[in-house]
């Protein structure tokens, strides 16, 4: 029996276009434009200006503040501007604009750090954080951060994220082949950083060549460990492979290192492994370019900054024009209204979608099939969460926990009548949280 | 991309399952197809005219109703022909057509459209609809031929000869003339689809394999029911007593095609099991104690009207949390 967790979906995978495809490397284009804000905290400073030449990986922008990480330049070139520009979260954001010499030159200060035995953990976090790095499955949460949970909350059990759940998606795939000796050696550091003697590899169980790779070469180190997971939607997310891999339960409301536990992405223990052993700081990353709309689905590695008009255009532009575009994977990614943003870190995939990929219904009355209660992994109650969220009856959505919905989607994709269930109780959700934000602000005020 | 190309933006996630509302209706359909054709093989001709009618009926009824009331046409989700079959083969085949028609109207419009339509009503609409024939022409409802007869087409009551169901003949406990093999294969008196298990079944297992239904609520049904008539049934601590009432008048049917009605069950999977065993329960007690032979409809009525109330008592504890008690 392969490990798992109760409740989901399986979905047609579509990852066949670009599962076997060895990464392709790209040189980025004529202007990259890094926006400010691509991890979650204090926002940067740019320590750049227009008209300075800047040196490819050299830091051009960083905050005094803990939680937050900076930014290097991803390519070599002229800072254009300093100016606000369309983000793919649709909002006008801070951005520096580099016109690209395709030189890579890179820094003088760039050098890498000795092996990770022989660094002091304190000099590893350090390494990590002006790596600029940050969680690479999409929410950009400095890596340092997590990383040091404090010592009332000791960690345990470490695991690295390798399910990729999401259909289309395959860049932690091809990373987990093609980077092997990173995937090994950034978890060795992490094992050392948080003084563990074991580590645990989650992997959906459709990515068999992967699990064999990593299989046959850990055993250099002592204490990793391989585990197979059932393919099924959303074995990635974090409270779900946390049970499937250790049996651990994380209570509402509360975060992983609460029961001891830790989990980072794949690609981010790799990106931790290149900072380590290169000394170069988080500039690129892979993105799996694919749809039915793309001519030549693929993994690219792409600088940051490149625009997504130029990644489509990588991979051989579009066969027929897209009904969607998706940053991200087709269950929680981001549809742009324009491919005239940026990839950011969090940037995992770029989608362009036919029209017969991605329908939009309208919705039918709800039948009360309870297929929607059966998979939430969360096991809430869809049905009735978008009820009361549709009524604006945020009480009852409260009664129902509509604060521990991921937003995974699960509901809304196996509704047979085309509920907007995800889409609702997200919005329900959000009302919520803004709601009791603006009451703790209040309540605050008044004790003053 | 040129400046033409026109996107599409809207919420994650931006792909759906295959299965829809008419997929599963249109599944419905098919399983209820063995037992259509049984009772066209048992029962003759006229059960074919009863079932098209039927759907005919409900059909009509439904568009109608939309277009009345200037409401959006609903026909296409394919519910009106499952409550159109489901009604048709709840009733013996000497039944006069205009009283089909009348407990069509009335499952379609007063159960199911005054309430709302698909999703709305709050008991199942082809069994409130057998209720209310039953209710109204006790008699033309409870006249059963034997199989095989020959019965006419415009004038079935004139030439048959009623035969008393095996319920009938259980219900003084009593296992006298009745066959395990004939009521599996179908071969006795009933209602046009009820009287073959082997049919139904089949219906059932497709069902059950394409995940249109769960096996909580037949089996809790089923078992709740079987237990309790092997224990404390009119022949007590009796196998073949127990398994005819299994297999005799519209239980089986009822457990898997009417008490499986998604709108009028609850959708947590503990409320599914709890309703299953109410069903039981209830069938049983009507069968053992009421006045009545069968109890499978009124059974199932009467907890799709608890439905509600058993989801509310049933919802799953959230993952991860640790309940006060």
């Amino acid at each position: 029996m392969l490990k798992t967790f109760r409740g989901g979906v399986h979905l047609s995978d579509r990852k066949e276009a670009t599962c076997h495809k060895a990464i392709e490397y790209s040189d980025g284009c004529d202007v990259h434009t890094l926006y400010l804000q691509q991890h979650i905290g204090a926002p940067l400073t740019p320590c750049v200006k227009r008209g300075d030449h800047v040196n490819y990986c050299q830091k051009i922008a960083d905050s005094e503040a803990y939680v937050s990480v900076p930014l290097h330049s991803s390519v070599s070139g002229t800072v254009l501007a300093v100016e606000d520009r369309l983000n793919p979260m649709g909002q006008m954001a801070s951005a520096i604009i580099i016109e690209n010499d395709y030189k890579f030159t890179t820094d003088p200060s760039i050098a890498p750090y000795p092996h990770v035995d022989r660094m002091k953990q304190e000099e590893i976090l350090k390494a990590i954080r002006e790596a600029g790095i940050v969680g690479m499955g999409g929410a950009g949460f400095p890596t340092h951060v997590k990383l040091s949970p404090g010592k009332e909350r000791p960690i345990d059990y470490l695991i690295i994220n390798g399910a990729e759940c999401e259909p289309y998606l395959t860049s932690d795939h091809r990373v987990m082949i093609e980077k092997n000796e990173d995937v090994l050696y950034g978890s060795h550091a992490l094992m050392r950083l948080l003084n563990l003697n074991d580590v645990y590899i989650g992997i959906e169980n459709n990515k068999r060549d992967a699990i064999d790779v990593l299989r046959s070469v850990s055993s250099q180190y002592k204490g990793i460990h391989i585990v197979p997971l059932k393919t099924k939607y959303p074995q990635g997310s974090e409270k779900q492979i946390i049970y499937a891999v250790c049996g651990r339960k994380v209570p509402p409301g509360k975060l992983p290192a609460d029961i001891g536990v830790l989990v980072t992405n794949i690609d981010t223990v790799t990106q931790i492994s290149y900072a380590l052993k290169t000394g170069k700081p988080l500039v690129k990353r892979v993105v799996t370019v694919a749809g039915d709309a793309v001519k030549e689905a693929k993994n690219l590695m792409v600088p940051l900054g490149m625009s997504f008009e130029e990644v489509f255009r990588a991979a051989g532009g579009f066969v027929s024009p897209p009904s969607k575009i998706i940053n991200g994977g087709p269950m929680m990614g981001f549809g742009q209204f324009s491919t005239d943003v940026c990839v950011t870190k969090g940037t995992s995939a770029l989608l362009a979608l036919t029209q017969k990929e991605a329908m939009f219904f309208n919705e039918t009355p709800c039948i009360n099939c309870g297929r929607c209660v059966e998979a939430c992994p969360m096991r809430l109650m869809p049905n009735i969460l978008r009820r009361a969220a549709g009524e604006r009856d945020y009480e009852t959505c409260k009664k129902y926990h509509i604060l521990d919905c991921f937003s995974c989607g699960t509901c809304s994709y196996i509704c047979p009548a085309r509920r907007h269930l995800s889409q609702y109780i997200r919005d329900a959700k959000q009302t919520i949280q803004a709601q009791e934000k603006a009451q703790k602000a209040k309540q605050q005020e008044g004790g003053k | 991309m040129s400046k033409q190309t026109k996107l599409t933006v809207s919420a994650s996630p931006h792909i759906v399952s295959p299965v829809t509302t008419s997929s599963i209706m249109f599944d419905v359909i098919i399983a209820l197809l063995p037992a259509c054709f049984g009772g066209v093989y048992f029962f003759g001709f006229r059960s074919a005219v009863l079932i098209l009618c039927s759907v005919l009926f409900c059909v009509l009824a439904e568009a109608v109703y939309n277009k009345l009331t200037k409401k959006p046409q609903t026909v296409g989700d394919l519910s009106a022909v499952v409550t159109g079959i489901l009604l048709a083969l709840n009733v013996p085949v000497t039944l006069p057509i205009w009283m089909l028609a009348v407990g069509c109207l009335f499952a379609i419009i007063i159960v199911k459209q005054l309430f709302g339509g698909l999703g709305c009503n709050f008991v199942n609409p082809a069994l409130a609809g057998r209720a209310f024939m039953l209710a109204s022409w006790a008699g033309a409802m409870t006249t059963f031929v034997k199989p095989f007869a020959d019965i006419s087409l415009f004038f079935p009551a004139a030439d048959t000869v009623s035969t008393a169901t095996p319920l009938a003949t259980l219900k003084l406990g009593s296992v006298e003339g009745l066959s395990i093999v004939s009521a599996f294969f179908g071969n006795t008196g009933g209602c046009i689809g009820e009287t073959s298990a082997l049919l139904i079944l089949a219906g059932a297992a497709y069902l059950l394999i394409k995940k249109v239904i769960s096996w909580r609520i037949p089996v809790c049904y089923l078992a709740t029911f079987a237990l309790l008539t092997f224990l404390f049934g009119k022949s007590q601590f009796d196998w073949n007593y127990t398994l005819l009432s299994l297999l005799t008048g519209g239980l089986l049917f009822g457990a898997f095609f009417m008490a499986t009605d998604y709108t009028t069950t609850p959708s947590t999977p503990r409320g599914k099991l709890i309703f299953g065993i109410g069903c039981g329960i209830l069938t049983f007690v009507i069968r053992r104690f009421g006045g009545y032979p069968e109890g499978v409809s009124y059974s199932i009525l009467l907890m799709n009207v608890a439905a509600p109330l058993i989801e509310k008592a049933t919802v799953p504890k959230v993952f991860g949390e640790v309940r006060a008690k």
